[in-house]
């Protein structure tokens, strides 16, 4: 950390759809730089001192929740985690992640996209069983390898990054989406879910799905949690073009 | 007036909100949840380390069962908790863990044969027993006698969070995001739900309901240095002691977690002492062990966060910008470990620190963490006072913690008091029809707009940032870790002056919808009074259990102390009437005794004698018993049929 302080310069994209008069524009805030700040810190300073109406979504500050994505200096990422000491030159441009609705200012409504995304791939264990387990006994036993791998797929937390990198979903409003590509990954590697594949096809099987996808892998560059998309969208692919 | 009807109304879309949604739902109850944020990222997502369940299956964990997880709790809790509650959620803590699994929580398993691990330094080998391959595995964490925290790498939260949010979603239960209840409608001590105020829109709404569920986590946000997230701000406590009726139970105790990064409190995981790692001081030298012999670094967290916090008062602290830490050490455990089942701790190094704690030390200090007062629930999860207003997860003081709670025993409550609770909601919502006047409906309503036109049109008057900013200084520095009197008293009154200061808020961005300023100047007011009711409490309790140390009152006092702060609050008050409600030493299976780690410095109370003969006497004369026989005996509960049944172990059947 380094103690020669620097004023920091924000400019930070500004449009609150629910005033009738707002005109969307970049407004320029000027934010003394502390040791270890990061967007987090400084966006909560602008809001606290210069302009209170600033809207942005944070929830755990940590890495941990995916509120917080926005493009920050032409990247999609995690406002929380990234250190204002990573710009060299102190400018830092904010504007709020595409691809989803925007609510205001920086804040957009990835929970909406999200449960529709979930509902989409019906993202749950199926298995008509599942709601009539004994809990009393032991549960089921599952491989340790198994479970290691479902949990690295299942690590997403619905940022949303994929999406805005995503150069199909621009072409293709109802693209499906790494986000979602990930999710039936981990669904199909999972023992507990008894989808077969000719089910996993009637959800991915088209232009909208996996095929659809045109393999520039901007959800691999940008996602946060480094999963490993490439890998599983070409896995589904495979898997996809097996069935009938 | 826009008015929602519903039969269970969920407020807060963490795990113990989904749980109770899901229970409603199951049993044909139109369910609701409101959420201010979308319901995957709540802040239960951000438990790294485990949930406790008795499963027993690793090697470390056998011969482990409800009981041990019982003595582990009521000791934790330093015999604050109700031990009903403890025992009810011991012994559905297995079959939450089980059903977790069936909707899909890809749990870390055991794997058979040897494995390298660190124990109290060193590197031992143990060897998992083969006929437990693929059963769910636990690590160990601080004030367990067994290995019980079952865990999913490092994203044990997570992924509950998730396995309960797809449930919630393939059931169709809606979650209403970005929505914020302002106040509960009660009339003559029955609640009926809430006014909701819209955070995209501004609009404000009655969602009217049978059964009302508060699960909006704790009030963590008191605090100017946290693990919490920003939302733990304890609006949902708020709501409750607004009603002027329903109680808030014990809100001076206040959970400081060690590890927490330096400055900006972000956790690391209990699992990273739980896996082995040590705690050092600025001479690199491991001081746990002259504090604590037996439990070193993993004794409970209010033990270990006073050692740490001792230490660095003899001046081995390690001095920096921020003010004084300790070291983190998890070097030993190597990287393959770290990079797998303590990787989240990793990223947090890395990307906040700079660090990589592979190779690196972690500058840690003791960190605002839990909330185990909230609101006062009785064991079915229904306030005593105002019917029809149900809590559980962190937001209750259903009481399993009472005044310290346990790592891993935080997600396992949000869950198992969401099933536990859920049916207690849903036999409610069977019982009871609704009657409710729109004049009531629209009292409330009324009340709540004004209060925002209020704000909307002040022209001169407080800034909410500002007043948050100083109750959370008075929190911090006056209502910490150690707490003494003259220290107390002032916050209390500090407190006071800044309640009547949030009366007369106004604002620089007066408009009605999306406004970050307005939402902090309608939750602010509310949180000084929580602040208050934390303070207050404390400075009265004059004694020292569990998390709430009183440098002044140094001794575990049961004989004057043996009971729960019950907080109110009058309206127009500028205090919380405080009253007390006794732990009846005559009922408890486990009466008070020693924790076996922390200062042993009790003054005992009259009937704790009288108890362990009467419970002697009661083995005696029952000699064939079984353990369960003898719990039936000593501690009866009432439990939903549904969670009736015994948990099986490997090994040991049913037993």
């Amino acid at each position: 950390m380094s103690d020669n302080e620097r004023v920091l310069k924000f400019q930070v994209f500004r449009y609150n759809p629910q005033k009738k008069s707002d005109k969307p524009r970049m407004v320029t805030y000027e934010v003394t730089e502390a040791p270890g700040m990061t967007v987090f810190i400084a966006l909560n300073e602008i809001r606290e001192q210069q302009d209170p109406s600033l809207q942005f979504d944070f929830v755990c500050r940590a890495g941990i929740c995916g509120s917080c994505a926005m493009v920050i200096n032409g990247q999609p990422t995690l406002a929380c985690r990234t250190l204002t000491s990573k710009y060299e030159s102190g400018e830092i441009k904010l504007l709020p992640l595409p691809g989803f609705e925007l609510i205001g200012d920086l804040s957009v409504n990835t929970g909406k996209f999200m449960r529709a995304m979930s509902e989409r791939v019906e993202s749950w264990i199926h298995d008509i069983h599942a709601d009539q387990v004994d809990y009393n006994k032991l549960e089921e036993r599952m491989d340790p390898d198994v479970a290691d791998q479902i949990y690295e797929l299942e690590r997403c937390v619905e940022c949303g990054c994929c999406v805005s990198a995503c150069a199909t979903k621009r072409m293709r409003p109802d693209f499906l989406s790494a986000v979602g590509f990930m999710r039936l990954a981990r669904f199909a590697l999972d023992p507990r879910d008894k989808r077969t594949d000719e089910e996993f096809y009637e959800i991915m099987g088209d232009d909208d799905g996996v095929f659809g996808c045109m393999t520039l892998l901007g959800c691999e560059d940008y996602c946060p949690k480094d999963l490993p998309h490439q890998t599983q969208i070409a896995y589904l692919r495979r898997k996809m073009v097996l069935v009938k | 007036m826009k008015v929602i009807y519903t039969d269970s109304l969920v407020i807060g879309g963490g795990l113990a909100g989904l749980r109770v949604a899901i229970a409603s739902m199951q049993r044909g109850y139109d369910t609701i949840v409101l959420s201010l944020i979308p319901a995957k990222r709540s802040h239960s997502a951000a438990a790294q380390g485990g949930m406790q369940a008795s499963l027993g299956a690793c090697i470390k964990g056998d011969g482990d069962d409800e009981d041990i997880h019982f003595a582990d709790t009521v000791k934790g809790s330093d015999w604050g908790c109700d031990q009903d509650v403890a025992r009810m959620f011991v012994n559905t803590s297995p079959k939450a863990i089980r059903q977790l699994a069936a909707w899909g929580v890809p749990w870390s398993r055991v794997r058979a044969g040897d494995r390298e691990v660190v124990i109290n330094g060193e590197k031992v080998t143990i060897t998992e027993k083969a006929e437990a391959h693929g059963l769910i595995s636990a690590r160990d964490f601080g004030g367990t006698k067994k290995w019980r925290t079952c865990f999913t790498s490092d994203g044990a939260g997570h992924t509950m969070l998730y396995a309960m949010d797809n449930k919630a979603i393939q059931m169709g239960i809606p979650v209403h995001e970005r929505k914020e209840a302002l106040a509960l409608i009660h009339d003559d001590g029955i609640c009926y739900g809430a006014i909701v105020r819209d955070l995209i829109t501004g609009e404000l709404m009655a969602y009217v309901a049978k059964a009302t569920t508060i699960a909006t986590g704790g009030y963590g946000r008191l605090y100017s240095v946290t693990t919490n997230a920003v939302i733990s701000e304890g609006i949902g406590n708020a709501i409750a002691l607004e009603t002027g009726i329903a109680p808030l139970g014990n809100m001076e105790a206040v959970q400081f977690h060690p590890t927490a990064i330096v400055p900006v409190g972000i956790l690391t995981t209990e699992g990273c002492r739980g896996d082995g790692g040590l705690l050092l001081d600025r001479d690199g030298y491991r001081f746990m062990p002259d504090y604590e012999p037996d439990k070193k670094e993993l004794a409970s967290r209010d033990v270990v966060s006073r050692r740490m916090t001792e230490h660095m008062r003899e001046g081995k602290g390690v001095p920096s910008r921020y003010g004084d830490h300790l070291w983190l050490d998890i070097r030993l455990l190597g990287r393959k470990h770290i990079e797998k089942n303590l990787r989240e701790v990793k990223e947090i190094c890395e990307y906040f620190l700079g660090i990589d704690p592979v190779e690196e030390l972690i500058p840690v200090r003791p960190t605002q963490h839990y909330s185990m007062g909230g609101v006062r629930t009785r064991a079915t999860g229904e306030s005593p006072a105002l019917k029809g207003l149900f809590s559980a997860g962190e937001a209750a003081c259903w009481d399993m913690h009472g005044f310290n709670r346990l790592g891993g025993n935080s997600v396992a409550e949000t869950v198992v008091a969401g099933m536990i609770v859920g049916e207690y909601v849903a036999d409610y919502c069977a019982a009871n029809p609704l009657n409710i006047s729109t004049t009531t409906i629209e009292h409330f309503m009324r009340q709540e707009e004004k209060k925002i036109t209020d704000l909307l049109l002040r022209n001169h008057g407080e800034n909410p940032f500002q007043l948050k900013a100083e109750m959370q200084k008075i929190m911090m520095d006056k209502v910490g870790i150690f707490r003494n009197g003259p220290d107390l008293e002032q916050a209390v009154e500090e407190l006071k002056s800044l309640n009547q200061r949030a009366r007369n808020i106004a604002l620089r961005n007066r408009i009605s919808s999306s406004n970050p300023e307005l939402v902090e100047a309608i939750r602010v007011p509310k949180m000084i009074k929580l602040a208050q009711c934390v303070a207050y409490g404390a400075l009265l309790r004059t004694e020292s259990r569990g998390a709430h140390a009183r440098e002044d009152y140094p001794e575990r006092n049961d004989k004057d102390w043996l009971k729960r702060t019950l907080a109110t609050w009058k309206e127009g008050s500028d205090l919380p009437d405080i009253s007390y409600e006794e732990l009846d030493v005559m009922k408890m299976e486990m009466p008070p005794g020693s924790r076996g780690y922390g200062v042993d410095n009790i003054v005992h109370h009259p009937d704790t004698k009288k108890r362990i003969s009467q419970i002697e006497t009661v083995r005696e004369a029952n000699p064939g018993a079984d353990r369960f026989e003898m719990q039936e005996l000593l501690n009866p509960i009432t439990i939903p049929e549904k969670f009736k049944g015994k948990n099986e172990r490997i090994g040991r059947g049913f037993k």
